[in-house]
């Protein structure tokens, strides 16, 4: 997988301008509050559309401002799990997992609802509605749904960031299995360096729109020691 | 209050009939009407939002006048209608349940506005990263989160349809049998030396369907809260 992003967009007083090339693996994308990180995730998705740019993912064009070249966020296959769970209230966790594939048929069925609900432990929550989940639980059953929906990149806005800290710990081990058995493409937004540190492949760091760093995590660590 | 003559009953019947088609007609576009001003903000917007709440702003008796202009056997309408299909609004009850579908259609489009307006958008953007067209996640995400709005909606739709008066007997007359509701009867019936007595009993009859009508809708969003806790 390769992503080139080169995009302008502006919201309000803030600017992002970005200009960055992701490979396979995992990307920690970094950087402190504001500094645009949800803006460029949502852009990805599709979400955002950018004022200016172009989004390309492999050979297929997301966004390409000056040609006028859009795709809209369903037909992109790119998973989202977002700081909140956003799970639908109405549906079940067995529900919620399934959507993806009710929603669009056709989709590669590389994943299986039963791997996903073996790999994140969900069995026990099949039945259950998002109200009568943890946070943590939640956060586990909203990215199962992401991954059930065979994406192309996972895109991961600080999923912990809702989660209290004994239920995050919980969680990493869940988010390694994944990176193990399966080797989905993704970015990792985060705050907490700990989280990404001994994970990601590369990491990219935003300040105020732009990109400020964008290295290895060796190189990353040297930079924060430094 | 128990032996009620046929045409008591006749007029029951047709109130029920009359403004459960006139939900039955009116339920989609006003979805769709709630829909576009719930999420949209385009050129037209205020039109449009004038349009729809003009049946609540101007007296029944000039909509039922609008009404047969422009639906009435010489209205524009109207009189394409019967040429060419042979369909009649004017006097008779098809007439009715369109007055009632356009005096109760402000009412449903507000309710299910507020319900449409309660939805959590992220959960909508979420749908749309798993795949889902604006469509799909507008039947399978807004919508059945609007539903109490809907039934909200029905409810009082259906009590605004079922009491329709000005609007009714200007457009389709008070025909007994055709037109003649609930609320045109005990008109009838006042209108009458001596009537006064059946006309209480009507009001009474009215009433408890309306309170009837009330009940049910509100054992059915109880009931939906339920599956959705």
């Amino acid at each position: 997988m390769s992503l080139l992003v080169e995009v302008q967009h502006r919201l309000g007083g803030f600017r992002l301008d970005v200009r960055v090339e992701i490979g396979p693996g995992l990307t920690a994308l970094v950087g402190p509050s504001g500094a645009g990180k949800t803006t460029l995730l949502n852009v990805l998705a599709g979400i955002v559309r950018p004022t200016h740019g172009v989004v390309r993912l492999d050979a297929e064009i997301l966004a390409d401002t000056t040609a006028h070249i859009w795709r809209a966020p369903h037909r992109r296959r790119i998973g989202y799990v977002f700081q909140e769970p956003r799970l639908f209230p109405h549906l079940t966790v067995w529900q919620n997992l399934h959507y993806a594939r009710w929603v669009q048929p056709n989709v590669p069925k590389t994943l299986l609802p039963a791997d996903v609900i073996d790999l994140l432990n969900l069995s026990a929550l099949l039945a259950r509605y998002p109200s009568r989940l943890s946070g943590g639980e939640k956060q586990r059953v909203a990215l199962g749904r992401a991954l059930l929906g065979t994406p192309r990149l996972l895109l991961l806005d600080e999923p912990l960031a809702a989660v209290d800290q004994t239920h995050r710990e919980e969680i990493l081990p869940y988010l390694d299995r994944i990176r193990a058995e399966h080797a989905i493409p993704a970015i990792y937004v985060t705050h907490t360096w700990k989280e990404v540190a001994g994970r990601a492949d590369h990491v990219v760091e935003l300040g105020q729109g732009r990109v400020a760093f964008e290295g290895s995590v060796a190189d990353a660590e040297a930079r924060r020691n430094a | 209050m128990t032996d009620w003559t046929p045409a008591e009953l006749q007029a029951v019947w047709l109130s029920l009939k009359v403004a459960s088609v006139a939900m039955a007609f009116s339920l989609v576009p006003a979805i769709g009407v709630a829909w576009v001003l719930s999420r949209h903000r385009f050129w037209g917007r205020s039109v449009l939002n004038t349009l729809v709440h003009l049946p609540l702003v101007v007296p029944p008796v000039v909509t039922g006048y609008a009404l047969l202009r422009v639906f009435g056997q010489r209205g524009v309408v109207g009189a394409w209608l019967l040429t060419h299909g042979g369909f009649q609004f004017s006097f008779r009850w098809t007439g009715a349940a369109l007055a009632a579908g356009v005096m109760a259609f402000p009412l449903i489009v507000r309710a299910v506005q507020l319900g449409i307006d309660n939805v959590d958008r992220q959960i909508e953007e979420a749908a749309a990263t798993l795949g889902a067209s604006p469509w799909k996640v507008f039947l399978s995400v807004t919508l059945p989160l609007a539903l109490p709005g809907l039934v909200a909606g029905l409810a009082i739709g259906f009590a605004k349809a079922l009491g329709e008066f000005g609007a009714t007997i200007t457009f389709v007359s008070n025909i007994p049998g055709e037109t003649q509701t609930l609320a045109l009867a005990i008109y009838s019936q006042l209108e009458r030396p001596g009537g006064d007595g059946p006309a209480m009993r009507l009001a009474w009859l009215s009433i408890g369907i309306s309170v009837l009508a009330l009940f049910a809708s509100e054992a059915l969003s109880r009931s939906l809260r339920h599956r959705e806790p």
